[in-house]
Formats: structure tokens, sequence, C-alpha cells
């Protein structure tokens, strides 16, 4: 074959893939240059009959026809398969504005989230957390804590009791403060001491502003040297991690727990911010806190002698901090478990307080 | 305990304002609740003279007057009765507001007669409930016209509410927050003879004996004094002292009413009065008789017991000792002979029986918190001269039983202490002046005694008090405590860690943390054993037994929030259960109403199933670290549950860590839920502490070849469990297979009755080298023999 009909085989051949309109067409191109009776391998099968001379000529054109309607086959065949698979896709469209159910995350109540944050802020300075019974005894809530059975801040308290054991004693009740914890813990372990105790406390209240239970935490601290000072210190410290705020203002006024002399309750200066109450300035005092230096009384009848130890001790509601914090303002709903409510007020599983991440969420 | 500024000026020479005496009470502990100017409301009102009166041309019952309320004669229309010429009474201009009646006075024509005001009823200025005529305020108002009514009836006097905490007794009388304010530099207390206009306070001499009175009951009321006065008249109180009690809410009765009522407020020291007429011989205090009554000036019957002090004559109780007279013998407009008791009686005594008879009353509240035991004579003296002062009438001779406790207490004091204690360096002798103002004597070598009506006062640290709130508890500086050098220690305990990551967990998959009562009915309780504690005295029958379980609380709050439309509800609680032998912590979970909407790829909305229980109970477990592969599900969860549609989970046979599954039908309907509900119980004190190994943990190389799996299908009984079947498998060699897993279950068609079908996938991981294909077969027979042990058959 002269060199002008090879010429012409390939473009033939070429514009043949060329036009090639699909995967079985050009399967038939391919058959048709490169089968076994293909015009391309008939070349080469003639190339075995030729010359040495011939072949040195020859050989490179032909193979190189063969090469190149090979690349030329591979190429269409990219082309044809990409054009397949685009069609194909094309008809797969789905609207990706369908809804998907994204399975939704609960919640942590207020309640177990500023628990947590006390905890957090309260290791910091040193303090763990104790827990004690929700049924107790007389002794451990009010006699140990100098209300003896005729004093009348027992009457004060509205306590809730069991009935009368075998002996017709009435003893056992429902706590009605986190202080029996105090008790507890000087009963139990040596000084130095400093702990908080959160925790459910009963009364037997019910209106708009109280509930029949709701929470406390305590605070204690036993060591040598404690001062009223410290008592402040502490609790300035802990009302500015926990409100995350620097203008906390206390106003500490003289007051009476039997279990603490001196005796103080805590104001802490709010300000009005978009109409409420918003705990940081003073342009008004809450009451929040009541405290004061654990009674001499109180650290005898835990058999510690009152001439080397002395603390101080404070209590607080956990709800009403909540409350000041995060802005709800029914105390009853805390009880209710209104999903809506807890959707609005709860907190995010990862909403873990950290001294690094702020303990507020 | 409620006063005026002018009562309290009676006792403080001050020249402090309320602003100054309020903040002051604050400051030093006395916590000033309220102030009310009572006068305020009706500062536009006036004395006005009526001076013509005529009838109203177009209305019978109207008049239309001139009146003069200090300018010119207003022209005002008015229908009261009494209205007529000459008469003075209370006018009320245009803009003033009528607080009995809420509104606005405006200029307005009555019947085509414009009236410029009007003259005002008692009722329509809340000055009491009269209205059948306007206020006639008497001749002497003549010269007040004009002025501001609030002035002229002297209403401008402010009313201070303060919170007397239970200590501070003295307080409960006007004298001791007197003597405070004084202490706390705001004037000087003026002499009580001063007070009282009776030069020295001495018992008032009489004629004759005393009255016949004595004690025998020397624990209850050690100190009976008396005194009687004869052929008083009994009338109507000075106006200073009935225009003091009515200021603070106390209804003026009668002059020798009032007098005690005004000592005890005034003073803090309660008195009873009786009619003489009405006791039978000697009057005694003695315990009472058990079953013995009395009735009682608020008119109710008291049966009393052997513990109780009373005051009784020969024939009858007269009164239920510092806590209440009887009515028998109280006082009338016609007593014209009294015997004027003050006694001491004991506080826990008073305490004690007040609680028995549920009683209180003014005077229990100060006797119980301890009236000044060294004051009987003084007391007395002053209530016989207030009585001959204002009834006339002639004292006998004091009668003196008995011995009042009133040996002061005398306490060393170190001044340091003040700083040591209270954090507030202060100077001794400032302390010394301190404790001085507030009645204590200082010794030179401080040996203070305390003043004997300070029943609150036995150590250091109540002196401490008393010099820290007097100089300033604001003055006490911030003081760092110590903090530990380096970073904070952790500090939670095991329990509390578990607490959190349970917690965590749980509203990480989506449930809401709920904070139930820990209080349920009785019938609430029931389905779960009843309750271990049932309260005494509960607020209600919904609150009344410490739940036995959280599921009552919870199974109530999906209620709630089905009836408010959610269509499906997660909650959970973490909360103690209150059992016979302790309280229990406990994570528990509810599922109710529709775990998944219907929906556009799901088609109808899908019910919780038991097996979503299983999910969240496994899944919360592992969460608390509990050995997930050692946990045997077992049945038996209880009667609370579906009885086929439930398990427990276990550590060994007697160790439950969970419940779950289906609650019982019965009690979903006792709870008015529909449908399934699913709950998870979490014992969280049974899950095992992980014993601490330190931070390092055990050397570990991923192996380096591939794991083979194997498919096993097994023909077994019917009620061969699922988890039995794979334990067994997965344990057939425990070297080679780590893992097991049912891909299919099968009943029915091709399947003999009583059989199903189980087909398992095993995965076997080779260690160091390839299995051999023998290796594998005879894993395989193991498999197969194991599973034959269960009774089930491998399929051809």
């Amino acid at each position: 074959m002269t060199t002008d009909e090879i010429d012409q085989l390939r473009e033939d051949v070429l514009a043949a893939i060329d036009v090639a309109a699909g995967p079985d067409a050009l399967e038939a191109v391919r058959v048709h240059a490169l089968g076994k009776q293909g015009t391309v391998t008939a070349l080469l099968k003639s190339l075995g009959k030729m010359t040495p001379e011939e072949r040195q000529v020859q050989g490179p054109r032909i193979h190189g026809l063969r090469e190149a309607v090979n690349a030329a086959i591979g190429a269409r065949r990219e082309k044809l398969e990409a054009a397949i698979l685009a069609d194909k896709l094309a008809s797969e469209t789905l609207d990706m504005t369908l809804p998907v159910d994204v399975p939704t995350s609960g919640t942590v109540h207020p309640v177990s989230q500023v628990m947590d944050e006390l905890a957090e802020i309260f290791a910091d300075l040193g303090f763990a957390v104790a827990t004690g019974p929700e049924i107790e005894d007389d002794w451990h809530n009010f006699t140990a804590l100098n209300i003896p059975d005729t004093h009348p801040a027992r009457a004060m308290h509205d306590t809730f009791y069991f009935p009368p054991d075998d002996s017709g004693e009435q003893k056992m009740l429902l706590r009605t403060h986190t202080s029996p914890v105090q008790i507890r813990t000087m009963v139990d372990q040596k000084p130095p001491i400093r702990i908080i105790a959160p925790g459910r406390t009963y009364r037997s209240d019910s209106d708009a502003t109280h509930t029949p239970m709701f929470h406390q935490v305590e605070g204690l601290v036993i060591d040598k040297g404690i001062t009223l000072g410290h008592l402040k210190w502490t609790l300035e410290t802990f009302l500015k991690a926990f409100f995350e705020r620097d203008d906390i203002v206390l106003r500490l006024r003289p007051s009476y727990f039997p279990f603490t002399e001196p005796s103080a309750e805590v104001d802490v200066g709010f300000s009005i911010e978009k109409g409420k109450r918003v705990i940081g300035g003073s342009e008004g005092w809450m009451e929040v806190l009541g405290s004061g230096m654990v009674h001499p009384k109180v650290i005898e009848a835990c058999g510690l002698d009152p001439k080397e130890w002395q603390g101080f001790a404070f209590g607080c509601g956990i709800d009403r901090l909540a409350m000041l914090k995060y802005g709800m303002d029914d105390l009853r709903a805390f009880f209710d478990g209104d999903l809506r409510w807890l959707r609005h007020y709860g907190f995010s599983a990862l909403d873990v307080p950290t001294l690094s991440g702020g303990v507020g969420a | 305990m409620k006063f005026t500024l002018n009562w309290l000026r009676e006792h403080l020479d001050t020249d402090a304002d309320i602003d100054t005496v309020t903040d002051t009470l604050t400051r030093i502990g006395l916590e000033v609740e309220g102030v009310e100017n009572p006068g305020e409301k009706l500062s536009h009102f006036k004395v006005a003279k009526v001076l013509t009166a005529d009838s109203h041309p177009d209305a019978d019952k109207l008049q239309v007057l001139t009146v003069d309320a200090g300018g010119d004669p207003l022209q005002v229309v008015c229908g009261a009765p009494n209205a007529r010429a000459g008469m003075i009474g209370v006018f009320g201009p245009p803009g003033a507001y009528v607080p009995g009646s809420g509104f606005e006075l405006k200029v307005a024509a009555i019947r085509g007669v414009t009236s410029h005001g009007m003259m005002c009823s008692v009722r329509e200025l809340e000055l009491g409930d009269a209205h059948d005529g306007i206020i006639e305020l008497g001749d002497d108002a003549q010269a007040a016209v004009g002025l501001p009514y609030p002035d002229y009836a002297g209403l401008t006097d402010p009313v201070i509410d303060v919170a007397i905490t239970p200590n501070r007794q003295d307080c409960m009388g006007v004298r001791g927050i007197a003597r405070d304010l004084a202490a706390a530099g705001l004037g000087t207390l003026k002499p009580l003879g001063d007070v009282y206009r009776m030069g020295e306070v001495k018992p008032v001499v009489g004629e004759g004996p005393g009255p016949d009175v004595r004690t025998d009951d020397a624990e209850g009321c050690p100190a009976f004094y008396a005194q009687s006065v004869s052929g008083v008249s009994n009338g109507e109180a000075p106006a200073w002292m009935r225009r003091y009690l009515t200021a603070i809410g106390q209804k003026p009765i009668s002059t020798l009413v009032d007098i005690t009522n005004f000592v005890m407020i005034d003073l803090g020291r309660p008195l009873h009065v009786y009619d003489r007429a009405k006791l039978k011989g000697a009057l005694v205090a003695r315990k009472a008789k058990d079953g013995e009554t009395v009735t009682a000036l608020n008119g109710k019957t008291y049966t009393l017991g052997d513990t109780m002090t009373v005051i009784a004559d020969e024939a009858q109780v007269h009164d239920i000792g510092g806590i209440m007279g009887g009515e028998d013998s109280g006082v009338a407009d016609d007593t014209t002979d009294v015997l004027i008791e003050c006694a001491y009686f004991d506080p826990d005594h008073i305490a004690r029986t007040g609680q028995k008879l549920v009683l209180t009353s003014d005077a229990r509240q100060r006797f119980e918190r301890g009236v000044d035991p060294a004051f009987l004579d003084e007391g007395l003296a002053i209530a016989t001269w207030l009585v001959t002062e204002h009834c006339g009438g002639t004292p006998s001779g004091v009668t003196r039983s008995g011995e009042p406790p009133a040996t002061p207490l005398t306490i060393g004091y170190d001044p340091k202490r003040a700083e040591t204690l209270g954090g507030l360096a202060i100077d001794a002798e400032r302390q010394k002046s301190i404790l001085e103002g507030l009645g204590f004597t200082v010794s030179d070598d401080w040996q203070v005694t305390v003043p004997t009506w300070r029943r609150d006062i036995d150590g250091t640290a109540d002196l401490v008090e008393e010099v820290i709130r007097i100089e300033g508890i604001d003055k006490v500086p911030s003081t760092p405590i110590a903090r530990a050098p380096g970073v904070a220690a952790p500090t939670a305990t095991a329990e509390q860690k578990l607490e959190r990551r349970v917690r965590r967990s749980a509203a990480a998959r989506g449930f809401h943390e709920a904070v139930t009562w820990s209080f349920v009915s009785e019938a609430e309780a029931e389905p779960f054993g009843g309750g271990a504690w049932t309260l005494a005295n509960p607020i209600s029958e919904d609150l009344k037994v410490m739940r036995p379980s959280l599921l009552p609380g919870l199974l109530s709050a999906a209620r709630r929030n089905i009836d408010r439309g959610a269509d499906g509800v997660r909650l959970f609680e973490i909360g103690r259960r209150y059992l016979a032998d302790g309280e229990r912590p406990t994570l528990t979970l509810v599922m109710a109403g529709e775990k998944s909407p219907r929906a556009w790829n799901s088609g109808k909305a899908l019910p919780f199933d038991a097996f979503d229980a299983k999910t969240e109970a496994l899944a919360l477990l592992a969460a608390a670290g509990a050995p997930a592969d050692k946990l045997m599900v077992m049945g038996e969860a209880g009667e609370s549950w579906h009885p086929g549609r439930s398990g427990t989970l276990r550590l060994g046979p007697k160790n439950v860590l969970a419940s779950f599954g289906i609650v019982h039908p019965g009690l979903i309907k006792a709870f008015d839920l529909d449908g399934p509900v699913a709950a998870v119980e979490i014992f969280l004190d049974a899950i095992p502490e992980k014993r601490s190994t330190g931070f390092m943990r055990p050397a570990y190389t991923p192996p380096a070849l591939q794991a083979v799996r194997r498919d096993f299908a097994f023909l077994a009984p019917a009620d061969l469990g699922a988890d039995q079947l794979i334990r067994a498998v997965r344990g057939a060699d425990k070297k080679a297979i780590v893992d097991a897993r049912l891909f299919d279950l099968f009943t029915g068609e091709g399947i003999e009755e009583g059989k199903k079908s189980m087909a398992v996938e095993v995965t076997l991981q080779p260690g160091g080298k390839s299995f051999t294909d023998e290796e594998i077969k005879a894993v395989a027979d193991k498999v197969v023999k194991a599973a034959e042990q269960q009774g089930a058959v491998l399929r051809g």
C-alpha cells in the first residue's frame, strides 16, 4: 500500500471513530479497523511479507497508524461514557430541598446545669461537693444546728414530718435545708473542710414563689483563723465567677440563723436592663444568701473543739440563682417537665461548664 | 413588728428623719420590711366648714352647699343626709383621688348644678367602713379649717414595719428598737420614767395586802406578780394610745385592754388583766389537769394537758399561761375591780404548749423567745400606773410569788475576737462603748455582763456579732481564703462523675431532663410496691408518699406534654427513689407518643417499642462505664412492666443495673396515656465503680491481618433467646472468634412449627499468620457444636 493510501486509511478510520454515535458503533469501527479481518490488521499482517528494506520504511508508519487508531478509540470511548454517565446522573436528580429528620438533641435541666457550674467554680477554690440524705432525722436537721425542739425557728421552717416511730418520737422529716450536710461532713471528716452541698430541700409551703420542693446549695469552710472577711471574699468571688461580671456588689446585713454567729444576710446589687433585674451594679438590692460564722455550739455538736476550729457557712437557693442568671421568672415551671420550657431554658449536653470555656452557657 | 416614728421618738431623743432611721435599722440587723405613710394618699383633702346648705332645685335627696376649705367659698353638691350648715368635715377638691371610690374628682354639674369637689365619708377615704353620711369632725376642728386633713388627723406619722428575728425578743418592744438605734448613734434613749411621765419607775404604793395569787408551778411559771386596782372605770383609752394602736392596725377596745396591748408592744412585756368580780378565791399558776378545758379570748375552747401551765382560781382555768387569757374573766365595760398579772413563763413550756394547742398570740411570741426576767416589778408598776391614771381606782399592795431567773450572765471576752472571728479590727474602747450602749456592763478585765433582756447572748461569738453589727458589718474587709498552690485539684467523686456522664449522654441522645416532685400520691406509688415513707403532714394527697420510682412523675409529665399537643415525648430524670433501706440514685427515662412522626420518606408515624428502651438502656450503661459485654438480659422487670416486653440488665443474677421495656398497659391507662410507653430505669448505685489503674493504657497494636467472616444459619427452638445462642457461638473459640452478630431472624413458611431460623455472622481474627482452611473448619465445627448444645441445628 502506498503512503498515500495509508494516509487515506488513517483519515477514514479516524473520521469513522469521530462520528461513532455510541459504544456499539465505536466497537464496530474498532472491529472494522483492528479486528481479525480489519483494515489496519491487514496492513500489520502485510509487514511479514515485506523485504527488510520495505519493512524498515513501512513498519513505523503502519504501527503509527495502529497506535493512532487505538488512541482515538480510547479517547472517543471516554467521551461517550462520560456522556452516558451524565445522562444517567441527569435522570437521578432528587429534590434536595426535601426535609430530613435530624435527630433532635435533648437538654440538661437548668438546676443540673447550675449545680455543675457551682461545682466547677468551687472546685477552683478547693471545695468538694458533699451530699446527704433528704429524709433526715431531727438531730441533723435541727438539734445539731442549735435549733432545739422548742426553738421558734423550727416553726418558721414549715417542716414535712413522717409519722412517729414505735417509741412515739417524731424523729424523721424531710430536710428543710441543706445545712444537715454541714453536720454530717463535720462529724465524718477531720478539718480543714471546704465543701458545697447542693440538693433537694422541702418545706410545706406552696404559692407563686414557693414550691414544696426546691433546691439549695450549702457552703462550709472549717479551718483555723477563718473570719467573716473570708466569708465575704468567698461569696464575692463566687458570685463574680457565677455571673461572669466584675461589677458584683455585695451588701451584708446582720441577721439571725441559729447555726451561725455572727449571722448575715447577703444582698446583691442589681441594675435594670431592658426592664429586667440583672445582677451587677447597685441600683437596687436583692437578698440572695444567708450566711455566717458557724456557731460554736454547732462545731461542738459535731465533736470538734470550737476553740481550735472555726469557719463559715452559707446557703442559697439554686433555683433562684438559675432564675437570676438565665431569666426564668416562674419557679413552678422548674418542676413541670414541659418540653417547650425545657427546650427554651435547658442546656445542650455539650455545654459542660469549664473554667477555660466559661461556666455560663 | 410595727410602730410609728413618733412612737419611736417617745423613747428615742433623735433628730434623725425617717430615711435615716429605716436605713440604720436595716444596717444593724432590724430589717425594715416596709414604711407606710398613712396620710400620703389623703394629702389633697382638707378640713372644711359647711357655710350654707340649701336643697337642690332638681333633686330631693341632694343639697347644694357652700364650703369654706381655706380659700373662697366653694359650691358643692352633696347627697349626705347629715350635711348641714355649720358642720366641719373633710373636703376633696377637684384633682384629688378618692381612694375608697377609686376615682379622681373633677368639677362637674350634678343635675344642672356645678359642684367643685366633694364632702367625703369615712369609707371614701378608707378610714373605716361607715358610709351613712359625711365625716363630722366636731367643733375642735374649727381652727384647722383649710389645713390638709392628714395634718389635722395626725396621719403624718409614718408606720415602720420591722422583721424581728427570733433571737431579738427585746426588739419586740419599741423600747428595745430605740435602744439599738441609740447604740448605733442615732440619738439617746430617754429614761423609762420620763417616757411614761411617772418619774422613777418603782412599784405603785397601794392600800392593803396584795391580791391572793401564787405560783404552784415553779417550772412553767417561776414568778407570778400581781396587783389589784379597785374602783376603776373602764372606757375609751386616751387619744394618743388609741392613735398609736390604730396606726399599727390594732383595734382599740377599752382602756384596760388597750393598756395591756400598748405595754406589750411598747416594752415587749405581756400582761394580763382579770375582772376580779369573776374570780373565785386565790388565783394560782399551776399545771393543767388532763382534759381540763378553757374558752380563750379568741372564742375557741381548748382541751389542756398536764404539761401545760395555766392560771386558775378555785372554780376554773382563766388563762393559758403566757399565751391567751380566758373569756370568762376578761374585763368588760362595767368592770370595776381588776387584777393585773405580770408573770414570767418558761420559754420552753410556752413553746411546747403553743405547739400542742396550735395557738399563737403576741404574748406567746414574746414569752417563748424569753422576756426580760428582771422587768416584772417595773412592768407591773407601769401597768398599775397607767390603769390608775386613765381608769382611776385604788391600787392594792403588790403580791410577788416565786422568783424569776434573773441572774445576769457574765462572759469573759477578748476584744481581739472582733478581728479574729468577725474579720474587723475594732478598737477595744470603741467595743466597750458599743456594748455599754446596748446595756452590757464591761469590767476593766473584760468580764462582760449581759443585760437581762438579751436572752440571745451566751458567748463570745454573740458579743462579736454585737460589736460588728453596730460598728457596721459592711466595714468588714474581704479577705481571700488561702488557695492551694498550683492548679486546683479535682474534687468530684465517682458517683458525681457517673451522674454527670449519664445526664449528658441522655441529653445528647435526645432526652430532656425533667425535675419532678419527690412525692407522689398513694395510688401512684402502689404499682411500685407502695411508698416506704408517707408524710404525716402532706401539702396535698397528690404529694404524700416519697416516690418508690421515678416513673409516676415522668409518666404524669409525659401526659401533660401530650395534652399540650406534643407528638413524641422523650423525658428523663436523675433523682432518688426513697426506699425503706435508703435513698437510691436512679436515672429513669420515658418515651411516649410518637417515636417519629409521619413523614414523606417513612410513611406512618411510628410508636416506641421495647427495643428502643433496650437501645437507650445499653447506650447509657455504656456511657456509665458498665461492662457492656458482661451484661445479661433477664426477665422479671417487675409488675409495673409489660410481662412479655420488658427485661432487666444484670451483672450476675442478683445485681440488676437496669430495667427496660414497655410500661405495663394497665399503668399506662392509669396515667391517661395512649399507646405503648417505653421506659428505662438505671440503678446508678448498682453500676460497679471502675477501678482506677492510672492514665496508662495497656499496650496495643492493631492486628495486621484482615478478619475473616463466616455466616451460619441455625434452626433453633422458638423459645431460645437470641442472646443465648450468640453467647454460645462467641464462646465456641474464645481466641479466634472476636464477634458474633445475628443478622437474620425468620419464622413462618418453610420453618417447622415451634422453630425459628437464626443466622449469625461470626468474625474470626487471625493473629500472627492467616488461618488455614483446616483451622477455619475447626472453628466452624466448634461453632456448630456450641449451637447444638443450645438446641440450634445448622441448616443444610
